[in-house]
């Protein structure tokens, strides 16, 4: 695995077989985690977090000090020098004076680029506004795989927010590169996924893929169900956000129309699209989801910094 | 009618579609103070009706690459001793660099100073464009 001094922007950044190496590692890590408390000591991670974030910023603090590292970083702008107007670039050419690796949240789409264009540390992208997620699919992706054993010949249906769902447009892009997966794409009209999506990846890779308003119409066709929020942040207009915001809930009424193997996955949090009777529902993944998170995080800080077993 | 004489070396520029000439001569970045530049705008065209033209003498090695961007169906002839030696043939360019402009308001290029506006060709018989850094999709001439 040749990744050391690599940046994780989006996840084609990383080949099928970089991908296995990673899920392979972060396994490793699960089943001995004492093995590796000490691999990362004297090396530190800088969290910059622009937008607020509670799974993904823990995750990868968690990752980093369970690997016997260190963290600094801020979580919300306004108490760095970027409250001052200091650009991406500055920030980060500063923040690898000091750090081994980066990790950056903003709200602009691009900017984890910017920032990986300005320095030769290690950046990952924890979500860039609507655009991309990688890490975040990298967890659903391991998830699928502990579950399912592979992604081949997957029917995956994706609900809710596909416009600005960053955590989408990664798990669309990550999962068109395995053979015979397609897609079932559940959105309001208002809401269905960028043109990008569905030119340069979709219909690039030719993935089978088709486009519905209704979640009963195809649940039963699933063999894994990702749920998303209708992100209120996303929204120019609050009146849209309103109008759309429970068209897709997911509840134990719904869940009886599904396959009894189909998994339920969200990138979490969830405001009130799966009701919390499903919680208790053997096909909900989304906790396991959370705490897959943090080992596939170590496994990716490690392969970055170039750390040996 | 205006009459512009044939030049001996140098680039001519033909069929450019009407008023994009402007535009071509500000992207080749040719210093006019000290080049013979001649441009020639709405002639009549028996191809297009109205055409641009732009005759630039004593040079032949400019950066042709946004030109094909701008306008692909533009001829180029490089002339030497009053002889056309090549005709080059546009196509659109892989990447262009601060050529388009990013209008997707939560791209981080229509919003940090300094960072370039990069689009990589996605498709050329769409000429369509992709941000390097936000992916929306444009085609070539609409950010232009």
């Amino acid at each position: 695995m040749m990744l050391k001094g690599r940046s994780l922007l989006e996840p084609s950044d990383f080949s099928v077989e970089e991908i296995e190496s990673l899920f392979g590692l972060a396994g490793r890590i699960m089943d001995a985690p004492s093995d590796y408390s000490e691999v990362c000591r004297g090396r530190l991670l800088a969290t910059l977090f622009y937008e607020p974030s509670t799974r993904t910023r823990f995750s990868f603090e968690a990752a980093m000090l369970r690997l016997g590292g260190q963290v600094i970083g801020f979580s919300e702008p306004g108490s760095s020098s970027v409250a001052k107007g200091e650009s991406i670039a500055d920030t980060i050419k500063t923040v690898a004076c000091y750090a081994d690796i980066a990790v950056i949240r903003h709200p602009k789409e691009g900017a984890p680029r910017v920032a990986a264009m300005s320095t030769d540390m290690p950046v990952i992208n924890a979500g860039d506004g609507g655009h991309q997620h990688p890490t975040q699919t990298l967890t659903d992706l391991l998830t699928v795989k502990r579950a399912r054993g592979g992604f081949e010949n997957l029917t995956v249906g994706v609900c809710g927010d596909l416009k600005f769902g960053r955590t989408v447009h990664s798990l669309i892009k990550a999962l068109a590169r395995y053979s015979g997966v397609s897609f079932v794409l559940i959105s309001p009209q208002e809401l269905m996924v960028p043109e990008y999506v569905r030119k340069e990846v979709l219909k690039k890779t030719a993935s089978p893929f088709r486009e519905t308003e209704n979640l009963l119409d195809v649940i039963s066709e699933l063999d894994v169900l990702y749920m998303t929020r209708v992100q209120r942040e996303r929204f120019f207009n609050e009146e849209d956000y309103i109008r759309l915001k429970d068209s897709y809930i997911l509840d134990a009424e719904k869940m009886r129309g599904a396959r009894r193997d189909m998994m339920v996955l969200h990138p979490l949090p969830r405001v009130n699209e799966i009701a919390a009777e499903v919680d208790s529902d053997p096909r909900a993944f989304y906790f396991k989801q959370a705490q897959n998170g943090m080992y596939i995080r170590m496994a990716l800080i490690m392969a970055l910094l170039g750390i040996k077993e | 009618m205006v009459v512009i004489n044939s030049i001996s070396k140098g680039i001519v520029i033909d069929h450019i579609r009407a008023g994009y000439g402007m535009r071509v001569l500000e992207y080749l970045n040719i210093d006019a103070s000290c080049n013979t530049v001649a441009f020639i705008m709405n002639a009549v065209s028996d191809k297009h009706g109205r055409k641009d033209l732009i005759k630039i003498e004593n040079i032949t090695d400019v950066d042709l690459t946004v030109l094909g961007l701008i306008d692909h169906n533009a001829t180029v002839n490089i002339i030497e001793d009053h002889i056309i030696v090549r005709k080059i043939k546009l196509r659109l360019p892989e990447t262009v660099t601060n050529v388009i402009k990013c209008k997707n308001p939560r791209c981080v290029a229509s919003s940090e100073s300094g960072v370039p506006h990069i689009f990589r060709l996605v498709d050329e018989s769409t000429k369509e464009y992709r941000c390097e850094y936000c992916d929306d999709i444009v085609k070539a001439g609409e950010g232009l």
